[in-house]
């Protein structure tokens, strides 16, 4: 029994991957949908119930390139201190001005923080030259989008709107799996 | 287990000190515990189910020089409108419109989809065209309050009814006219 519990203690610890911390508490729709996300070059569009948008890519040294990229656009000058906070930043929904005081609060700090999501109004579009910006750090990246159940249609449409300005025509949206095949199940809502 | 053996000073056999022989077996209890503590954490922290996608492809942006689309009979074009409160309102063609309600589930818009495939090849083999090269067209138009679970739920379907061409296309003030009183 205790060589048991050994082996299942090795197998855990070598197959668990800790889930990402997450900006927002998402619950992802179901589909028959049965691709496996990739588990590199991601960029994660996080879409709340509320409509914000929150932006997550991994890849540590893309994410510095990004940042000076996209410093260096707005005119905004990242300290290398702050570029490596964003390196290991999992997630975050924040319109470029604010980015640098966050970037230099403490962890604990930053959870009290509530983010106002990344502008994506076609006035101010931030959320274009982030994707802009990113897919020329990492020419690989996929992009998936990962929405509430209940956010409004509009909100995810400006995204694909966004996505297709960039001439991104081919993207994924995360979903979980219906367990038993052929229904959509109703939720309770 | 390891007390220091008291030695008598009568021995019988000649006074020669033996060391004990000590047991091999040692205490596992607080190993195991840990051991167990362990595997109850990691079980808990992992996450099984890794998450599925939907490939999603769109047109592109259509460029200034781009040539005219072709025109579509409009018998093979059927809307769907993505409703609010979870309602699917569909109708075919344009003119005279007879919209129809229906529900996310396999017995609604499923069954709708698939059956108005067969009418539709049917009309055009009526009027002498291939229909594989003519196939139904299904309009998706999601109002402003329906949710992405509808929309998610609408490219599901057309993904298992394997419809040939599907779009999506902002709502007309006259659709939204159609579904106002239903």
């Amino acid at each position: 029994m205790v060589d048991l519990a050994f082996l299942l203690v090795t197998f855990f610890m070598l197959t668990t991957k800790f889930a990402p911390e997450e900006p927002v508490q998402v619950d992802m729709p179901k589909s028959h949908a049965n691709f496996r996300l990739p588990d590199t070059d991601i960029l994660l569009l996080t879409v709340s119930k509320d409509g914000k948008v929150f932006f997550g890519m991994d890849g540590k040294f893309t994410k510095q390139t990004l940042l000076t990229n996209m410093g260096n656009a707005h005119n905004i000058k990242f300290t290398p201190d702050q570029i490596n906070r964003f390196a290991v930043l999992p997630s975050f929904g924040l319109p470029l001005s604010q980015l640098q005081s966050y970037l230099d609060m403490e962890a604990d700090a930053r959870k009290a923080i509530i983010q106002p999501g990344i502008p994506a109004d076609s006035l101010n579009n931030e959320l274009a030259d982030w994707i802009i910006y990113s897919r020329l750090a990492n020419p690989k990246l996929r992009i998936a989008i990962k929405g509430d159940l209940d956010t409004k249609f509009p909100v995810i449409n400006k995204v694909i709107e966004t996505l297709k300005s960039q001439d991104v025509n081919h993207f994924n949206l995360i979903t979980n799996l219906i367990a038993e095949p052929g229904v959509n199940e109703p939720d309770n809502k | 287990m390891s007390e220091v053996q008291q030695q008598g000073g009568g021995d019988k056999k000649g006074g020669k000190v033996r060391s004990k022989k000590q047991s091999t077996r040692i205490d596992m209890t607080p190993m195991v515990d840990l051991a167990f503590l362990l595997l109850t954490f990691f079980m808990l922290t992992t996450t099984f189910a890794k998450p599925k996608t939907m490939e999603i492809a769109v047109p592109e942006k259509p460029k200034d020089n781009a040539p005219k689309p072709p025109e579509v009979n409009e018998k093979r074009v059927m809307n769907l409108i993505l409703g609010d409160k979870d309602k699917v309102y569909w109708w075919m063609g344009i003119t005279k419109p007879e919209v129809n309600t229906t529900t996310y589930s396999k017995d609604g818009i499923r069954k709708v989809v698939l059956e108005k495939e067969r009418d539709v090849a049917a009309i055009m083999r009526g009027l002498g065209k291939d229909p594989d090269k003519f196939p139904m067209v299904i309009l998706i138009k999601p109002v402003d309050s329906s949710r992405y679970k509808n929309f998610v739920d609408i490219m599901d379907e057309m993904k298992i009814t394997k419809a040939p061409i599907y779009a999506l296309v902002p709502i007309t003030a006259d659709d939204k006219a159609l579904i106002k009183d239903k």
